[in-house]
């Protein structure tokens, strides 16, 4: 298993072959229950103690369809783009693996919920990729298995396996792209930026958090090489459970680079599955696939069919939000930012933090002057995301509120937000309790500066003789003597004023 | 529909984990191409305008709404495995992968 695997450089390899990718995301749906049961989807229960007869495929049990999962599925396929069956089967999928008690998942076969459609997505440089999507599909999610006696949790070498069935039965929607072709070198980046395309679109769905890291969404990646200027696909390799934005491009890549060796060299690729490995960015075989038909796929008996009507889907369609493309469109437009701004928000995972604390009443520059700069800076620290630290967009607008009335500067302003995330309360409580405020006595202002203006006589001369510019080092003294805590707009107004020089 | 190998037996056997003697396979295939033969008149007498049919009620959309009922109790959903450990089914090597 730990023989190296030939590559040649990316390069090279684009030199000679157009990439083909087909990718397939899974998406656990955010419903209560499971989709043939009414067992709970409630994460980190007890094992095994969110099963039943139905999920555990018991003889006699009856599945019932949950409506929401139905819903959802037809919400995916409209923000999709995809035409919506007037008339669809569930259908079973036979294989023998322990992950499924009932030895067959509920899935989709021939007839799935959504098909034909496309997503628009945006690559770095601002450049808009459209993906087709061939079908979007209902299924079941498998249970969990754990293998133990081997060397790390992984199957090889272990002498039995755990299972835990509280994930099996958990909505599934699988969808599925038609081959992207003509990407070239930007394959990898192409993947990339549809599954965060395609998360964005499920979460402002609500139908899922689609939180990779948690496993909500996953992505298998199909991938094949033809010989530049060919049109006939070649042999592909089906990279598994990719599951961060990151891995989806390292794995595209690294696939690329693969195959180009192997062909190459005259060799031919073996269609297999391949496991993708986080610390190495490199894969390594899994099982040579089994062909759809060994599935042995056919109608459940056990389900009638879905037959969504024309004015439900119509309804659904009038009831779907912005979808994230136009709304990113329409925010950067708003608030007049670049492109790259705009794709520095969306990688640091601060647009609906910031849009959160606008909705709470900060303006936008400085909402998002906050979350892109000490909190962004706080959370990379942490290494927490964003929606991850310890204040509220609301509590981040209050600190906005405070700076824009002149209680706080930008200063003491940090100090507040330093506060919150250290636990010590509300704004308002951290700037009571850490005496945060600025010194808005004017005697006290007063007394200051002209205490920095005596100090200072030099550079008070040259104020006077009309070098408003000096005025910073004496603001500075002022700052100084107050601990950060004046106004420093104020403290300049006041030593112009004294030193009888108006501004600009 | 005839024609049904013993290889193909061998192959669906395989899929569906069954052990099978090398005279069974004969035996099976003899069968298996009687009842595919018999299913096949069907479509003699369906013409493209009668739909397949895989449910005998005119049914659709029979859905519930999404709400949690009582699941079975840990112990319950274990009772009848042969094995468990970790309040987890336990079941033997997996083998055919990595």
């Amino acid at each position: 298993m730990t023989t190296t695997t030939d590559l040649v450089s990316y390069e090279d390899a684009l030199a000679s072959y157009d990439p083909v990718m087909g990718l397939e995301v899974h998406v656990e749906l955010g419903t209560k229950t499971k989709m043939f049961c009414g067992c709970s989807t409630e994460l980190g229960a007890d094992a095994n103690s969110q099963t039943c007869p139905v999920c555990l495929g018991l003889p006699g049990a009856l599945p019932v369809v949950n409506a929401t999962g139905v819903e959802s599925a037809v919400k995916i396929g409209l923000a999709l783009n995809c035409e919506i069956a007037e008339w669809c089967r569930f259908a079973r999928k036979n294989y023998f693996y322990p992950d499924m008690p009932k030895n067959f998942q509920t899935s989709q076969y021939d007839e799935p919920i959504a098909f034909n459609g496309y997503l628009d997505v945006q690559l770095e440089d601002g450049e808009v990729f459209r993906v087709e999507i061939e079908r979007a599909h209902m299924e079941e999610d498998t249970g969990k298995s754990t293998h133990v006696g081997g060397a790390t949790g992984r199957i090889h070498g272990a002498s039995h396996s755990l299972l835990d069935y509280n994930r099996a039965g958990i909505p599934l929607i699988e969808i599925v792209t038609k081959p992207i072709v003509g990407a070239g070198e930007r394959a990898p980046e192409v993947a990339r930026a549809y599954v965060r395309e395609l998360r964005e679109l499920i979460r402002a769905l609500g139908v899922s958090e689609a939180r990779m890291e948690m496993g909500q969404m996953r992505c298998d990646v199909n991938l094949s090489l033809m010989p530049k200027g060919a049109d006939k696909f070649g042999t592909r390799s089906e990279t598994k459970n990719v599951n961060s934005l990151r891995s989806v491009e390292r794995a595209a890549r690294f696939e690329i680079q693969r195959h180009a060796a192997v062909l190459g060299a005259g060799g031919t690729i073996v269609q297999e599955t391949r496991h993708f490995h986080e610390d190495t960015g490199s894969t390594t075989s899994g099982r040579v696939k089994e062909e759809a038909e060994d599935y042995r796929y056919f109608p459940e008996p056990d389900l009638v069919p879905v037959a969504p009507s024309r004015a439900w889907v119509e309804e659904l369609r009038a009831g779907l939000p912005e979808l994230p493309l136009v709304r990113r469109n329409r925010l950067r437009e708003e608030w007049g930012i670049s492109g790259t701004d705009m794709q520095a928000i969306l990688n640091a995972g601060a647009l609906d933090p910031i849009v959160a604390t606008i909705d709470a009443g900060a303006d936008a520059a400085s909402a998002r002057k906050w979350w892109m700069g000490e909190l962004a800076r706080s959370a990379n620290e942490s290494g927490n995301a964003l929606d991850e630290l310890a204040i509220t967009p609301a509590q981040v607008a209050r600190v906005t509120e405070l700076v824009a009335n002149g209680d706080l500067n930008d200063k003491l302003a940090r100090q507040v937000i330093e506060g919150v995330l250290a636990g010590e309360g509300t704004p308002d409580e951290v700037v009571d309790k850490r005496g945060l405020k600025v010194v808005s006595d004017e005697g006290a202002l007063t007394a200051a500066v002209e205490e920095a203006i005596a100090g200072n006589p030099a550079i008070a001369d040259k104020i006077r003789g009309g070098k408003v510019a000096a005025a910073g080092a004496l603001v500075g003294a002022v700052m100084k003597a107050t601990r950060g805590q004046a106004d420093a707009a104020r403290v300049k107004e006041l030593i112009l004023q004294k030193l009888g020089a108006a501004e600009g | 529909m005839p024609g049904i190998t013993r290889e193909e037996v061998a192959h669906l056997a395989r899929l569906a984990r069954l052990e099978l003697k090398p005279e069974e396979l004969d035996h099976f295939a003899g069968q298996l191409d009687d009842i595919i033969g018999a299913v096949a008149r069907v479509s003699e007498v369906a013409d493209q305008d009668v739909p397949p049919t895989s449910h005998p009620l005119p049914l659709t959309n029979v859905m519930r709404p999404d709400e949690v009922r009582p699941s079975l109790t840990p112990e319950q959903a274990l009772s009848s495995a042969p094995a468990q450990e970790q309040q987890r089914f336990k079941v033997p090597q997996i083998l055919g992968e990595e």
